[in-house]
């Protein structure tokens, strides 16, 4: 293992290694920026390269591209809201507050050191982990990992906010929407209504972004003012370095989190970071800053989520089984260098192993490191005028939603979860624990299936499947614990605001338009029950037992609310309390709804460019009020930036009926 | 008509061995240059010439799979035997288990010779089945070249057998299989084992082939297949330390569309013989005309490059000809093995013939295997 280890050293403070790699990194960097994108094009733009090259270099480069791209994706998360992949989502829920009470600085230097933190640590486990990870991995099988997602959705119960039958209610809002599609024990299509798009599934990285990035862009752009005010910027780079010292021993266990579960296929990648965002919050005293700009919010999923790719090298390697996109690439481009993963890659090929976890660290070093140091710089974005900001942001978010599976119906996907979330927002419905619910759906039922298949109901007395199960029961009591304590301290609470005659909190007295969403989330329970009937037995088991288990509880809320129990935290309605009704500078809530439909239809009509184009000239002429000459100009940048975009990269933009019936000229007929 | 294609393409290519940088410069300059040259582009193709073009060869996968790095490993050596070199880039177009972009292929793809298909056993097998989300007809389509592959049925020893006499002892033991599904490649071991009377609980939602090895390392399955590559690398360490054992592979095609025994792995009986082995007289029937055609399908003929209906017969002959060379060539022959296992590529006539072979499936034994999934399978056409 020494002799293995130096080997790999050897190689990788060589001079040409460490050009290759740092050459990797930066590509990476440029793309990843970029929502939607990531290792993906990355390939494209590297394979070519790649060729006649010798394996080391290639190998150097293909792993300082994919090391880095859940690095550079924080820019977005952060200072936009925008998560550009499952590994940023909970990123977002206190990177982005940080940001718009001017800490975006200071965020991203928190989040960037914890990166760096997180990968180097992830390499140093991995060092020794690699050496045992075949009979772990071989130990964790289905019925493992099933209760592993129990685990993540634990969490839902500390991301639950004020009433938990609203929390639950949503996880299963969440779990019913990752559902769709086929069945894993049938194929069959649930709630699919006959349509090609909605038989695959609808892609996280859509619901992602409509169901966070969405609803706060149209909150910001109704209340018409820059993400953070230019006054409160400007310090705090080094409070973000300072935050994570701090908080060292929280992101060390959540750097091992990332590592050791990134580590297991099947499951990994995207519930991570959750994982490490509940834990951050179980484990801290005071929980109350938690989604509205802590910083150990942004630590946690940061340390998680560098760790967690080298974590999920290992299965990539000893396995041949890549845990995520990235290591799909990672793979393909191995087996092009003509690098074999299998066993061999603990035995033989020890020093190549080697090489490639440390090189993963050295990139994380070089790549965090530069985001690190361009933060400042780039944390002022935040404070341009909000209405000049938004249709870059929109074709962002439209860009990236459609590089999900490059179908019209990703539009359609983000817009509808938008709409979503918007709503979930306005009454408090809690969005992390819909995304829970939504990542893990998938992995759940499938491996509860097959969990049964294999070892028949006899799998709950597997050890494993133990010691997970009282895991899941302690952090159900803290989250139990936590509850009430919240509970009592808000009692607390109002009794100290009488006394102290502060402004009682503003509660929403007319519950009619909650008790209205709360109804249509009660009757989409409904029809997944109905859907689930018309299934056979194995196909329709899971969403039909969810379905009933919702019913109850999102019934319960509906009677709560229909009842008009104004004082029970059922009770939220955010239109009241942030005092937007009746204050005649907030723009009302369906009118920005009305410009992105407006955005999509025009996109099936007659395509992306052309539509994109049309909504920025008519966005930044009447909402921003910018002269003729700028709107030109910001227009023609942003449509120059796609056509080049996609012609390198060899993307698709969306077509609508116009490309489908006439043949255009190059770009306006882009495909 | 006109072709907006070829004024940026050349550009591009002149600067493809460049950065990123001066090659989203490039985009950036050749975008306005086309825009300007659209009325000035020539159809002209006397002879077939595409010099400065680009190529879109579009994978109905996700980036990094199997068929993504089958079409990145051909693509520059066939760029380099095309009359003019073009740059030739891998799309992907996923979804909808390969037809949403062989569906697109079908619709859009231009007849000039840029725009080229490459599907797989995954894509050939909705065909086969009719699946209602197909609108692509393989009949309409060129084929330029066909690759082969094989697979190798292994089991594990905890069932007590050596050899492929032994699989009569299988039955009415408890048989787990992972899968992905009874209509992905899995259809041929299922099918396989059901031609063998042997019962089979197959246990399906795995992500692929190995998620099915993972499950049989586990002991949570016990018996498995893997096409011949992934046999070699993953599977044979698994045999010397005598966790897993070969049983047999499904064979070859020969010329005469007879099973003979897969080269790779020569001490292994085919399916063919290992039916006769067991039902003591050679395979026939309509069961075993499905399997067969599933099976050329998925393995003999798995992956394929297609041109689009109505192409002109220069370009596909172009194309043939630059497949056969590239398949000739000292490059391919050093780098194959690798990345595509043992098996010879069928080019020009050869890749017809395997893809006539492969598509041909009669009402009947449609039919046949459909009401075959649906009673065995519950699954809905």
């Amino acid at each position: 293992m020494i002799d293995a280890f130096l080997t790999a050293l050897q190689t990788i403070l060589s001079g040409t290694h460490l050009i290759y790699l740092a050459g990797g990194v930066f590509l990476g960097l440029a793309i990843g920026i970029f929502p939607g994108l990531g290792g993906i094009a990355g390939l494209s733009l590297l394979l070519p390269f790649l060729y006649g090259m010798d394996p080391v270099s290639a190998l150097a480069m293909l792993i300082g591209l994919v090391a880095v791209i859940p690095t550079s994706d924080t820019f977005t998360s952060v200072l936009m809201g925008i998560p550009g992949s499952s590994g940023s989502q909970a990123t977002v829920l206190d990177g982005f507050p940080m940001a718009k009470k001017g800490q975006a600085a200071r965020a991203l230097s928190a989040a960037f050191s914890a990166s760096l933190f997180g990968g180097l640590f992830g390499a140093i486990v991995l060092t020794a982990f690699v050496l045992i990870a075949r009979p772990v991995i071989l130990a964790f099988g289905s019925a493992e990992l099933f209760m592993l997602t129990l685990l993540g959705l634990s969490m839902v119960g500390v991301l639950a906010g004020s009433s938990l039958v609203k929390g639950l209610s949503a996880c299963g809002l969440g779990l019913l929407l990752g559902s769709i599609g086929g069945a894993p024990a049938t194929g069959e299509y649930r709630m699919s209504f006959d349509n090609d798009y909605m038989m695959d599934g609808i892609p996280l990285v859509v619901v992602g972004l409509g169901i966070f990035a969405l609803p706060e862009i149209i909150d910001l752009l109704r209340q018409n003012r820059p993400i953070a005010e230019a006054s409160k910027l400007g310090s705090g780079w080094l409070d973000g370095v300072r935050d994570l010292i701090r908080n060292k021993w929280l992101a060390l266990r959540c750097a091992v989190i990332g590592c050791i579960v990134g580590a297991l296929p099947g499951l990994g990648g995207s519930v991570v970071d959750w994982i490490a965002y509940g834990h951050a919050v179980q484990t801290t005293k005071d929980k109350s800053g938690f989604g509205k700009g802590d910083v150990r919010g942004v630590l946690a999923p940061e340390s998680s989520n560098n760790a967690k790719e080298g974590g999920g090298l290992i299965p990539t390697l000893l396995f041949g089984i890549p845990g995520s996109g990235s290591m799909a690439v990672f793979l393909g481009g191995m087996v092009l260098i003509g690098l074999e993963p299998g066993p061999a890659m603990v035995s033989t090929d020890l020093d190549i192993t080697y090489t490639i976890v440390w090189s993963l660290a050295l990139a994380n070093v070089i790549g965090a490191g530069a985001c690190l140091f361009m933060s400042k710089w780039v944390a002022r974005l935040t404070t341009i005028p909000y209405a000049l900001m938004a249709p870059f942001m929109i074709m962002v978010i439209c860009f990236a939603a459609f590089q999900a599976t490059r179908d019209l119906g990703d539009l359609v996907a983000l817009m509808a979860i938008g709409v979503l979330g918007v709503l979930m927002k306005r009454f408090g419905w809690p969005r992390p624990a819909f995304l829970i619910g939504f990542v893990l759906a998938g992995g759940m039922e499938t491996y509860l299936y097959q969990a049964l298949q294999f070892d028949g109901i006899g799998f709950l007395t597997k050890p494993g499947v133990l010691i997970i199960g009282a895991m899941t029961v302690a952090s159900i009591y803290f989250a139990a614990r936590h509850a009430s304590k919240n509970a009592k301290a808000a009692k607390q609470d109002d009794q100290d605001g009488n006394d102290d005659s502060a402004p009682t909190p503003r509660k929403a007295r007319d519950l009619r338009p909650q008790t209205l969403f709360a109804g249509g989330v009660f009757v989409a329970f409904g029809y997944g029950l109905y859907d689930s009937l018309q299934q056979s037995m194995l196909g329709g088991v899971f969403t039909g037992g969810l379905c009933a288990l919702m019913l109850l509880m999102s019934g319960y809320v509906l009677f709560k609310l229909a009842t008009n129990r104004v004082d029970d935290p059922v009770n939220f309605d955010n239109e009241v309390e942030a005092g937007y009704v009746g204050d005649q500078s907030i723009t009302g809530l369906l009118h920005y709804i009305y410009w992105l439909v407006g955005l999509i239809v025009s996109c099936y009509l007659v395509g992306y460019l052309i539509s994109i184009a049309l909504f920025f000239v008519i966005f930044l002429l009447l909402k921003a009020r910018a002269s003729m000459v700028r709107t030109a100009m910001l227009t023609g940048c942003a449509v120059l930036f796609l056509t080049t975009l996609s012609h390198v990269m060899v993307l698709d933009l969306p077509q609508g009926l116009l490309q489908d019936s006439v043949e255009l000229p190059w770009p306006l007929g882009l495909s | 008509m006109k072709n907006p294609q070829s004024p940026k393409s050349s550009l591009s290519k002149l600067f493809s061995t460049k950065s990123f940088k001066s090659k989203a410069l490039t985009g950036l300059s050749t975008g306005l240059a086309c825009m300007a040259a659209v009325t000035l582009a020539t159809p002209i193709q006397a002879a077939v010439d595409f010099s400065g073009k680009r190529v879109e060869w579009i994978i109905p996968f996700k980036e990094g799979g199997g068929s993504d790095t089958w079409a990145r490993f051909y693509a520059p050596m066939i760029s380099k035997n095309l009359p003019g070199q073009p740059t030739v880039v891998v799309k992907n177009i996923p979804g909808g288990g390969s037809t949403k972009g062989a569906n697109q292929f079908q619709r859009r793809a231009k007849k000039n010779g840029l725009n080229i298909l490459g599907t797989s056993g995954s894509t050939q097998f909705p065909y086969l089945l009719g699946d209602k989300r197909v609108k692509y007809e393989y009949k309409d389509w060129n084929v330029v070249m066909a690759t082969p592959t094989g697979g190798v049925f292994y089991v594990s020893p905890s069932l007590g057998i050596n050899s492929a006499e032994d699989l009569v002892k299988l039955r009415g033991k408890e048989l787990k299989y992972g899968s992905q599904g009874a209509t992905s490649l899995d259809l041929v071991p299922l099918l396989a084992l059901d031609l063998l009377d042997i019962d089979v609980q197959a246990i399906f939602g795995m992500k692929g082939r190995g998620a099915g090895r993972l499950a049989f390392e586990r002991g949570e399955v016990n018996i498995d297949y893997q096409t011949s590559s992934a046999f070699l690398k993953k599977v044979t360490p698994l045999v010397t330390e005598g966790k897993a054992i070969p049983i047999m592979t499904w064979g070859v095609m020969d010329q005469n569309g007879q099973l003979q025994r897969d080269p790779t792995f020569p001490e292994l009986p085919h399916f063919a013989e290992v039916y006769q082995m067991i039902h003591g007289k050679q395979p026939e029937g309509t069961a075993f005309n499905v399997w067969k055609s599933f099976f050329v399908a998925g393995f003999a003929a798995q992956k394929g490059i297609f041109l689009p209906k109505g192409t002109d017969q220069d370009v596909i002959e172009t194309w043939r000809k630059a497949a056969a060379e590239t398949v000739a060539s000292d490059e391919f022959g050093a780098r194959s093995e690798k990345v595509l296992g043992k098996y010879p590529q069928a080019v020009m006539g050869d890749a017809v013939k395997a893809f006539e072979v492969a598509l041909n499936i009669s009402d009947a034994d449609r039919q046949w295997v459909r009401d075959w999934l649906t009673k065995k399978y519950n699954v809905r056409f």
